[in-house]
């Protein structure tokens, strides 16, 4: 029998709550952080998406001075969330040689990056700072946050795109079924509010133009969603063997029962039209927990919003649980946060143990007139979920065809 | 053309961007690995604010020679002179 393996700390920064308390709250009641964005590249690129989702407390507000500038954004917003989680487990006392980390991010240092490279231009090799590369690979994250723990049983870095947050519970669930570790912190963090992948994501058609009405943009399942928002920050979360948290008396939040990774070997970036990936990734999660399609009760979905990537994973949820997907409460809670890329998973990660401890879903706003290929039981306004045992579905899906699942169970 | 009290104090300056040391922690006598803890990637950064600040080359084989504040204070003087 493998050991179990549960959530004991949370931590998040996003564009609707610089802490979990505070994103719990907003989820629940369902609010936007997707703005307008004021900074000057915008026009002086003339960009066609001039929204985004950026953090609600900027990193400066937690951070120190020197800190900052030795980590690029993304790995600032990882050291916040993780810090969050670690105090939340309430760990005083570890091994720290059987303390791991699996931090993953969709892109990496894509500012420190893009700066460096515009030192170079202006001002010639010296200038540019000797921390470059330690701030700008995508491990950056991992390796700060190990750092900061002291965690020696391995940093790992997961990179699948918008999957990686959710590919990284799965890397701290082995570590831990493996015996290989007894305490991971897992999350992702992601940073690019920059003008290169913006441009580059407008390029590919995939982010929403309403620039003149930013806080309804993210419209996951609404017949008028035009692409996904980009926001940014991170999710954390402490994984432990179930026994080691039981033996120091810790506050568990859920079980993390199962998770499943898949490739669609099927374009670099459409989705599988029927959706078969995806539809393997949440068979394998359910056969991984062990759970039947109507022990579920709540799924957080991917739904970025845009035209052609809510469908399929609607089509994959209905070959997977059959029926008991019309039972199902779905949050889409991209709709206020936009699409945090490779911390998504990690942020609804947070959201879906927390739905799973509350039983609560938290809110899917913007949905005004339900796409009607798309007849999923949407949870509009924040709903109660059922006493007794209960079973929650995390689904993150990335680009290179990268699907991955977990599943939640209240402990 | 700085004095050497304006180099220590443009140097104090650096390294409390740098590495967050208050100003006056930094002195003649000072050495920057054993008493102010500065890797050599900070020093490395340091050493190339400190050329931009006091308009000066410092080559990178020269920076291993300096062990203390007070030698990158005389150094910084000569190559201004």
């Amino acid at each position: 029998m493998a050991r179990k393996v549960v959530i004991t700390g949370l931590g998040a920064t996003t564009p609707v709550g610089g802490d979990v308390p505070t994103l719990w709250q907003n989820a629940l009641k369902g609010v936007s952080g997707v703005v307008r964005l004021t900074d000057d590249w915008v026009e002086e690129y003339d960009l066609p998406v001039k929204i985004a989702a950026k953090l609600a407390v900027p990193a400066e507000n937690v951070l120190g001075r020197v800190e900052m500038k030795r980590m690029d954004p993304s790995t600032q917003y990882g050291v916040i969330a993780a810090r969050e989680a670690w105090r939340d487990s309430g760990i005083e006392e570890i091994d720290h040689d059987r303390l791991a980390v699996a931090f993953a991010t969709g892109i990496g240092g894509v500012w420190t990056l893009l700066s460096a490279w515009d030192t170079l231009k202006e001002k010639g090799p010296r200038r540019v700072l000797p921390m470059t590369v330690p701030m700008l690979m995508p491990n950056g994250v991992a390796a700060a946050v190990s750092l900061d723990l002291g965690a020696r049983a391995g940093a790992h870095t997961p990179v699948s795109a918008c999957a990686s947050g959710t590919e990284a519970m799965a890397v701290g669930q082995e570590l831990i079924r493996s015996g290989k570790a007894d305490v991971v912190m897992v999350g992702g963090a992601e940073a690019a509010i920059h003008p290169m992948p913006l441009a580059a994501f407008a390029s590919m058609q995939a982010l929403s133009k309403r620039n003149d009405d930013p806080e309804h943009a993210s419209r996951p399942y609404d017949i008028d969603r035009d692409g996904f928002v980009m926001g940014e920050g991170a999710g954390a979360l402490v994984l432990e063997a179930e026994e080691h948290a039981l033996a120091r008396g810790a506050r568990i939040y859920a079980e993390l029962a199962g998770t499943s990774v898949t490739a669609d070997a099927y374009h670099i970036t459409a989705p599988d039209p029927e959706g078969l990936g995806a539809t393997r990734a949440l068979k394998a999660a359910m056969f991984d927990a062990r759970v039947q399609p109507e022990d579920i009760v709540h799924i957080n979905a991917h739904a970025t919003s845009t035209p052609v990537g809510d469908k399929p994973e609607y089509t994959a949820l209905r070959a997977a649980l059959g029926a008991q997907v019309d039972d199902v409460a779905v949050s889409a809670t991209k709709s206020q946060m936009g699409h945090l890329l490779g911390a998504s998973g990690a942020v609804e990660a947070v959201l879906t143990v927390l739905a799973v401890y509350d039983r609560k879903a938290p809110a899917t706003i913007n949905l005004e007139h339900q796409d009607p290929e798309i007849p999923l039981n949407v949870v509009t306004t924040a709903r109660d979920l059922p006493q007794g045992d209960i079973v929650a579905l995390s689904n993150s899906f990335g680009f290179g065809g990268h699907n991955a699942v977990l599943v939640v169970r209240n402990h | 053309m700085a004095s050497n009290e304006e180099i220590l104090a443009g140097l104090a300056e650096i390294i409390n961007e740098e590495t967050g040391l208050a100003p006056e922690a930094v002195q003649l006598e000072k050495s920057f690995t054993d008493d102010l803890d500065i890797d050599s990637i900070s020093m490395m950064t340091i050493v190339v604010n400190a050329e931009e600040k006091f308009g000066v080359r410092i080559p990178d084989e020269e920076v291993k020679n300096l062990s203390t504040v007070g030698d990158a204070v005389d150094f910084i003087s000569k190559a201004q002179a």
